[in-house]
């Protein structure tokens, strides 16, 4: 920026500046290309940005990068052999992708799912949201530039993992739930292990804490920065922790819930800073709650015997009709619309993707702010380009 | 991989609880299986007129509305092509519905019928908490409105069903393919496009694009 | 390297001299991080506390002028290819390849209209790394392999 004397019109010299400005110095935008390939955009995101010094004036993001075509491929699969493709939608968290895809597929065929299987899912679906937030943060910092928290977030990320692959036999993709329940009942020794996890996982959320909740330079990147006020937020689709961090109160495990989530005890996460560092509230606290969540599980999980899996048919083919089913993903609302044409395979299956609804306000996002704060912003919203792209 | 992950899983699930290999894991098969329960109960037939909110659409809209249908509790309207963003104004300004927000856009292909292409909006009330889904029909070569004007977001969803399905939007700001490369041809969602794209194009694509690759 | 790279004669004073250079070369890969899907996330979680690949002399680079391997996780798409080659072409001399998760090695389980079949089509790869996607213990077995080819790479011998 220019000293503000000179930029001064009323001045002598600022109408010399002015009149240079206009005249015999032509200025245009800058364009700088950011991505595909670039270790902050989180995977295969580009952004263009339109720079007038440093100021951000223009951004357009280009996605695609990794469209796989999985709504095409869907229609060329069984609804059970389509499960495993969910599961590399949001990698990061795919017990919460199969989730979304068996409840559509549940509501299409009017299965009654047991109440065992019932808390077994909330259960894997708030562990896996608790490490992707872990993951989130870490890579967060870690763009910002605090690079200890990447590894202490890893630390614990390692014990969730533990608990997926001991459930599901997997570390990521673990397609542990089926179109009807689980594959199968928890292992021995898996509650023990995620009560263990659980009593330490509070200590640990206070050593992030303790690192960068009031860090200086940690509230001067994200304090103010890609700021977006509720109505906008709701305007450009933006859902899940983003919208939360707009003071938007809309969970959907709370508004339409889904499962077993209104026989359980938390809280919504609304903080309304509107800025990154609010999306960075909202998510700690999600964790936490999710944690709670957990230890009601294992409570209930403990006394409870039953089936894990409702009396499915041996080849699923749903009755003809249309059903849309929404699941609070770690990233916002994951949808699955699916169109039944009465066959084995779903005549269209359409998946509404989190990210890619959070993508869109990006360019809103960052406008007038530097280009070091695009990476607060981009990671502020928690891309995963696995369902942006599909 | 997965393929073959899903293949042999809904094998397993096929022969969920036929052969017990040995009497413990009889056992636990049968007890993972579910009592078979009676078959779910059909649909409850449902006056869908005397729904609060197609009662008030009606009153208020009726004539954009071609038909209203009720599916495992899901509203849908058929709307009619010119009146689709007339209706999303309404419905996002009235006190009753309040749809605040549009969860997407998606344009499907049914190429047996008169007017192959349905473009579809989910709505959502984050105040009254409720859903509805909109349908406009669409003949080959006939273009919708785009509800850009209602909600922004619909950018995004709209140049998407533009790059999966071909339906075009007027009024739209910025109307280009979304995830495919530009030079792109075809829309793959159309259902006369095969799965893999047409033989060899994705090959040529390749071949066009990455020069230094020829060399190999 | 220029001139005299695989002209001088196979003795036991160039074996000594290629051994060394190897040894250097092996025991700091620098891979570039082309982080494109699950994948990217193992690799993250290989590079991360528990798993620690420092300790094989493997340090994440985020810029291919610096780097020595490019490790591919991920599905290559056909809009990306262009762009992992044009990274590909920047990575100086001597490079290596690893191509890490069924997507990037054969790409079958995505066999649709805009996925590549396989990252050989676009760069020649050294070492695939099998598994959907592979665990960090998979990864860290590739990298070995690769030392391994290293070591047995003549450098300045005919």
């Amino acid at each position: 920026m220019m000293e503000k004397g000179l930029m001064d019109k009323g001045s002598v010299e600022g109408q010399v500046v002015d009149y240079l400005m206009r005249e015999t110095l032509k200025t245009r935008e800058m364009w700088i290309n950011m991505g595909p390939q670039h270790p902050s955009t989180h995977g295969v995101l580009r952004l263009i940005l339109a720079l007038e010094g440093e100021r951000i004036v223009d951004t357009e993001v280009v996605i695609g990068y990794l469209h796989r075509g999985m709504e095409k491929l869907a229609e060329a699969k069984t609804y059970p052999q389509f499960l495993p493709y969910t599961d590399r939608l949001d990698y990061i968290s795919s017990h919460a992708m199969n989730f979304g895809y068996v409840l559509a597929v549940e509501k299409l065929m009017g299965i009654e799912v047991p109440d065992r299987a019932q808390y077994i899912r909330v259960m894997m679906a708030e562990l896996t949201r608790i490490s992707s937030h872990l993951l989130w943060l870490a890579t967060h910092a870690l763009d910002i530039g605090a690079m200890t928290v990447f590894l202490y977030c890893f630390r614990e990320r390692e014990m969730i993992l533990d608990l997926c692959e001991m459930a599901g036999g997997a570390r990521l993709t673990t397609s542990y739930f089926r179109i009807g329940g689980v594959a199968h009942d928890l292992p021995d020794g898996f509650i023990e292990q995620a009560r263990e996890f659980c009593r330490i996982f509070p200590k640990k959320a206070k050593d992030y804490d303790d690192l960068i909740l009031k860090n200086r330079i940690w509230l001067s990147r994200t304090v103010n920065v890609a700021k977006i006020s509720g109505e906008e937020a709701l305007n450009l689709g933006l859902t899940g922790p983003n919208i939360r961090g707009s003071g938007v109160y809309w969970d959907i495990r709370k508004d339409e819930p889904y499962s077993n989530y209104d026989k359980l005890d938390w809280e919504i996460a609304v903080y309304d800073g509107c800025d990154v560092y609010a999306r960075y509230l909202v998510r700690l606290k999600e964790m936490r709650e999710s944690c709670k969540i957990v230890s009601q599980c294992l409570d209930v999980l403990e006394k409870l015997d039953g089936p894990v899996m409702a009396k499915v048919p041996k080849v699923i083919k749903p009755p003809e009709g249309e059903v849309y089913a929404s699941v609070e993903a770690p990233k916002g609302e994951l949808g699955f619309y699916i169109v039944s044409d009465g066959s084995p395979k779903p005549y269209r299956l359409k998946i509404k993707a989190p990210s890619f609804a959070n993508l869109i306000s990006i360019p809103t996002m960052v406008k007038g702010h530097m280009v070091a704060d695009v990476i607060a912003a981009i990671g502020s919203i928690d891309v995963v380009l696995g369902e942006v792209d599909r | 991989m997965a393929e073959e992950k899903g293949k042999k899983m809904s094998e397993e699930e096929a022969k969920e609880g036929e052969k017990p290999k040995a009497p413990a894991a009889k056992e636990a098969s049968e007890k993972r299986v579910a009592a078979p329960k009676e078959p779910p109960p059909e649909e409850p037939q449902v006056d869908v007129d005397s729904l609060p909110l197609v009662k008030r659409v009606k009153s208020a809209k009726g004539g954009l509305i071609e038909d209203v249908k009720y599916f495992r509790g899901e509203i849908t309207f058929l709307v009619k092509k010119d009146g689709i963003v007339d209706l999303c104004h309404f419905l996002k300004d009235d006190t009753e519905t309040q749809f605040n927000f549009l969860t997407e856009v998606i344009g499907t292909h049914y190429p047996e019928r008169e007017k192959p292409f349905e473009v579809v909006y989910h709505l959502y009330s984050t105040t009254k908490k409720h859903r509805v889904r909109l349908k406009v029909q669409l003949a080959e070569d006939e273009e919708v409105e785009s509800v850009f004007p209602v909600w922004r977001s619909a950018t995004w969803y709209e140049r998407e069903v533009y790059d999966m399905v071909g339906v075009r939007f007027t009024n739209h700001p910025d109307l280009r393919r979304i995830l495919l490369p530009d030079d792109w041809e075809g829309h793959p969602l159309r259902k006369d496009y095969p799965l893999q794209g047409p033989p060899g194009y994705r090959e040529a694509w390749l071949k066009a694009h990455c020069a230094s690759t020829n060399k190999l | 390297m220029g001139v005299i790279e695989r002209k001088l004669p196979d003795n036991a004073l160039t074996q000594l001299i290629d051994k060394v250079v190897n040894w250097a070369r092996r025991s700091s890969l620098w891979p570039m991080t082309f982080g494109l899907a699950c994948c990217a996330i193992e690799m993250m979680a290989a590079g991360a506390s528990r798993y620690d690949f420092d300790r094989f002399g493997v340090i994440f680079r985020a810029t291919p002028r610096q780097s020595d391997v490019m490790i591919v996780a991920g599905t290559v798409t056909v809009k990306m290819a262009p762009v992992l080659r044009k990274v590909y072409d920047q990575m100086p001399e001597p490079r290596w390849v690893i191509s890490m998760g069924t997507c990037a090695n054969t790409g079958k389980n995505f066999d649709t209209y805009h996925v590549v079949q396989g990252v050989e089509q676009i760069v020649p790869v050294d070492v695939y790394v099998p598994g959907c996607p592979p665990r960090p213990e998979g990864l860290m077995y590739g990298v070995i392999l690769l030392q391994e080819r290293i070591d047995q790479m003549k450098v300045f011998r005919k």
